[in-house]
């Protein structure tokens, strides 16, 4: 199936969007941009396009919907297979990125959401331990992965660069709310180097979201969130 | 290719070990099997083969650095022995729809499953159960719309979803037994129930599936370590 008719539903402020997008921008894929508002009810589009999860992204070819942004990152890297690859071609080398893109979606990235959304301060505290240390083995991920380039993927974005990188505004956004740098040049010297080389990537800069709009955006998503919490536990 | 070459770290008791073994079946590659017993603790193999995570399974091949997480072990099985019959489907919308059921089935069904065992009281465990029988009545749906008609999601053959779904038959079938009921049943998931005597006695499958008796024993003794700890086990 060719270019065909596709669009992508998603949220300015999901980084899980974002991923998609930068994705379709590597491929020079033209596509309908759908905006879904996270703080108010679901679409009929999104409940009948995902009915199983009833989240954002999701990616509509044709008349066929695909679902959980890496699966339609290596779909999209499947279908237009002729432009610049984001996996690596080595079996080996695409079980690693395989691996660390895992890695960012089910350890790194909830320790960073509940920094920003935990209920409790000691919560919070653990979170951030384990965000911490969750950056140390990135930086170790990073050495290995780029061989000396700019990107996990080498000389180009690459699967890892989506997975990590389309988190680096809420890194931004909960460096300012707590104060801390998660990042650093003492610490993390070349995920720095490495933040900057992305977020002002031609395929990434126009949909990597503005640091205070994210931050107002978080506020917002927090007070939903406590407020939820607090109703189930009356 | 020598045996010692190719090398799986698992655990018996464990869905996800099954997982690596059964692909490496498919493409007829000799393997050695190590097996952990993760309740008397971590060997140093294992600690070392995954630093990160100190899970099974872990796929160790020639020199290579140790490949961990069942499902990306088994795409890299599908595609380090790419001239065996294929466990991924060929087209990229089949590919993206048996990995979103794989995902979903790792994410929301199996610990769905799990919290049948521990759940405190009766609302939370029938609040489970709802949730494993929801989950079943989309993979009878999903098996409709992936096999084409055929005995398998991967069609004439087993592939990616067959084995991240028939792993967790034997867990399922205990889950069952010690619920009294019958959650993969002839009248709500007529296709499962084929699927899965199918997939249990295929010659990829049946030497790596553990005994429902073995295992039923293995979960009495998790279940009373986790109301005793009041902690989740660590099983993955």
């Amino acid at each position: 199936m060719g270019d065909g008719n596709v669009k992508v539903l998603g949220a300015w402020a999901s980084p899980f969007l974002m991923r998609v997008r930068v994705a379709l921008h590597l491929k020079s894929v033209e596509y309908e941009n759908i905006e879904e508002n996270l703080l108010e009810a679901k679409s009929e589009l999104l409940l009948k396009s995902n009915p199983v999860h009833k989240k954002i992204p999701v990616l509509i070819h044709g008349d066929n919907p695909v679902c959980e942004s890496l699966i339609i990152v290596q779909y999209i890297d499947e279908v237009w297979s002729t432009k610049t690859s984001i996996l690596p071609s080595d079996p080996y080398e695409r079980a690693n990125s395989r691996f660390w893109a895992a890695y960012v979606d089910d350890k790194f990235f909830p320790a960073l959401r509940m920094v920003l959304v935990g209920t409790t301060e000691e919560a919070q505290k653990a979170a951030m331990a384990e965000v911490l240390e969750g950056v140390v083995l990135l930086e170790e991920a990073f050495k290995k992965l780029s061989k000396g380039k700019a990107f996990f993927g080498g000389d180009s974005v690459g699967f890892v660069d989506l997975a990590a990188g389309s988190l680096l505004a809420w890194i931004k956004v909960i460096e300012k709310f707590t104060e801390t740098k998660l990042l650093s040049e003492a610490k993390t010297p070349s995920l720095v180097a490495w933040a900057d080389c992305f977020s002002t990537h031609a395929a990434v800069k126009d949909v990597f979201p503005d640091v205070d709009k994210l931050a107002d955006f978080g506020m917002k998503l927090r007070a939903k969130l406590l407020k939820a919490a607090a109703a189930t536990t009356n | 290719m020598a045996t010692s070459e190719v090398k799986v770290l698992g655990s018996w008791p464990s869905p996800y070990a099954m997982r690596p073994r059964i692909a490496l079946n498919l493409k007829s590659v000799d393997y050695e099997y190590i097996d952990e017993k993760l309740w008397e603790g971590k060997s140093q193999l294992l600690l070392q083969s995954n630093p990160v995570h100190k899970k099974i399974p872990v796929l160790i091949h020639g020199d290579r650095k140790p490949i961990c997480e069942s499902l990306i072990i088994v795409q890299y099985i599908d595609e380090a022995w790419s001239s065996g019959p294929s466990i991924l489907p060929s087209d990229p919308y089949d590919r993206a729809v048996a990995r979103f059921w794989a995902a979903y089935l790792d994410d929301k069904w199996f610990p769905a499953v799990k919290s049948v065992g521990v759940a405190k009281g009766e609302e939370a465990k029938k609040a489970a159960i709802a949730q494993v029988e929801e989950g079943l009545a989309l993979m009878e749906e999903a098996l409709g719309g992936c096999s084409k008609g055929k005995g398998f999601f991967g069609g004439d053959e087993i592939g990616y979803l067959d084995i991240a779904f028939g792993s967790f038959l034997g867990w399922l079938r205990v889950t069952e037994r010690f619920n009294d009921m019958k959650q993969l049943d002839e009248g709500k998931t007529p296709g499962l129930v084929e699927w899965a005597d199918r997939f249990s006695s295929h010659a990829a499958v049946k030497d790596v599936m553990p005994d429902t008796d073995k295992l039923a024993e293995f979960g009495k003794m998790v279940i009373a370590k986790i109301r005793a700890a009041g902690a989740a086990a660590e099983m993955h």
